[in-house]
């Protein structure tokens, strides 16, 4: 039996820069996580990606005031422990108030073997909290390369809606010059609508 | 691939004392919330890990507002603190849970371009501020009580006097983002934003009380604000089902 309920969640509200991206609004704050998961260097054997993407609500606009995070395995496919110097698989983006995007520049992740022994496809988990969402959002982004393991992956599988699985899919962009190392992605959330994104209770 | 590490496994979700993602009375949820039910999911490392946080991620003045943006003065206002205990749902105290609260000074002011309100910025207030629960949960902020402001939903509406919090366990799936309001505010029972949880215990519970014992001689009141996460599950015996 449990003794206790967990506390209600209430909206991030307007505001929610100021206590989760300080910096976005001016006010100083050392950066306790960032969009850029690797400031102090790519780890050794990973790959640099960055991701970029918007949200977009029911009527089709562009949301301006969300603040998004993520939290990923490292190229092995290992979740960090500890933050002590390395690789962190944290990270937090605002919406730009202007461009209306987010972006993250990290590595891509490895495949994940999940407690059971299943292998999850490389994915980005992504939080979302924003005014009007009375409820954080869960949701994961997947990687176009990687079909074969997507049909493998339990998550993915466990969608029932096949035509749904491709709102969990970025898109590639193609480099902008050819001795660019960065693989770049486009990655849209659909709160409501006919392309809404999967989101999950997890 | 993949790692060893035994994770702790959670209690689903009771979305009984959450709000509804669309509700009319909270006009911009309408948009914003999703049509498709959520996808319940059994949780995988994803979902149970969770990054770490230390103390040498904070600085000393980051649980103290009416500090930490002071450059001429002390920020005007009242000076409160807030304190109370991280625990889980099954009342087990929870040690490091990173906890991140935002607000508007005591006009009623955010320090925040978006916010046109016609009180004035306060020099000497941010308005956020951080800290990481003890070994015991316990945790505690020094801040200047927040004003009410109006807002546009219905005319004539006005947010009670509350505090934003962020708060991050162990597990991705423990996160939490509210709000606390303070005990004997009239304008909660009028409040669009509170009224989304229609559970009455679980809006009780949004609500610090007043704690005369915490509140410091001359410097400040104290209000006790306790937050419950999501509770870890005793693991009777593996499952080694198939997928």
């Amino acid at each position: 039996m449990l003794l206790e309920n967990e506390t209600a969640s209430q909206t991030a509200g307007p505001f929610v820069h100021i206590g989760l991206v300080p910096d976005s609004v001016g006010i100083k704050q050392r950066a306790l996580v960032s969009s850029e998961l690797c400031s102090l260097g790519i780890p050794d054997g990973s790959k640099a990606i960055e991701v970029t993407g918007q949200v977009f609500d029911g009527s089709g606009s562009a949301i301006m005031d969300a603040v998004l995070e993520l939290w990923q395995a490292d190229h092995q496919g290992h979740y960090p422990e500890q933050s002590a110097g390395g690789f962190r698989g944290w990270g937090r983006s605002a919406i730009d108030p202007e461009l209306g995007h987010f972006s993250f520049r990290t590595i891509k992740p490895g495949p994940v073997t999940t407690q059971r022994g299943a292998v999850m496809a490389p994915h980005l988990a992504f939080w979302l909290v924003a005014r009007g969402i009375n409820l954080g959002l869960h949701t994961r982004m997947y990687f176009p390369e990687d079909l074969e393991l997507h049909a493998l992956d339990p998550v993915l599988k466990s969608i029932e809606l096949k035509s749904r699985w491709s709102t969990l899919i970025a898109s590639s962009i193609e480099p902008v010059a050819q001795n660019d190392a960065l693989l770049r992605y486009r990655f849209d959330i659909v709160l409501q609508g006919d392309r809404e994104t999967v989101f999950f209770d997890i | 691939m993949g790692s060893s590490r035994v994770l702790d496994a959670y209690y689903p979700r009771n979305f009984a004392v959450h709000p509804r993602a669309n509700d009319p009375a909270y006009k911009t949820s309408l948009l914003r919330s999703p049509r498709h039910a959520l996808l319940s999911i059994d949780p995988t490392p994803t979902e149970l890990s969770g990054p770490g946080f230390s103390p040498a991620d904070l600085d000393p003045l980051d649980h103290d507002l009416t500090q930490n943006h002071a450059h001429t003065g002390l920020p005007i206002g009242e000076r409160i603190i807030i304190h109370g205990r991280v625990i889980d749902e099954q009342a087990r105290p929870l040690p490091n849970v990173l906890i991140e609260i935002w607000q508007a000074n005591a006009g009623g002011r955010y320090r925040h371009d978006k916010d046109r309100y016609l009180a004035p910025l306060d020099p000497n207030f941010g308005g956020c501020g951080r800290t990481l629960s003890g070994q015991d949960g316990s945790y505690f902020f020094r801040t200047i009580r927040p004003g009410p402001y109006p807002w546009r939903n219905r005319m004539n509406d006005w947010r009670p006097a509350h505090v934003h919090f962020a708060i991050s366990g162990k597990a991705w799936c423990q996160r939490l983002v509210t709000q606390m309001y303070f005990e004997g505010d009239p304008l909660i029972q009028r409040d669009a934003i509170v009224a989304t949880v229609a559970d009455h215990q679980a809006l009780d519970r949004l609500i610090a009380r007043f704690d005369p014992h915490a509140s410091l001689p001359f410097d400040c009141l104290a209000y006790r604000f306790d937050l419950v996460l999501r509770g870890r599950r005793a693991q009777f015996f593996e499952t080694l089902l198939p997928e």
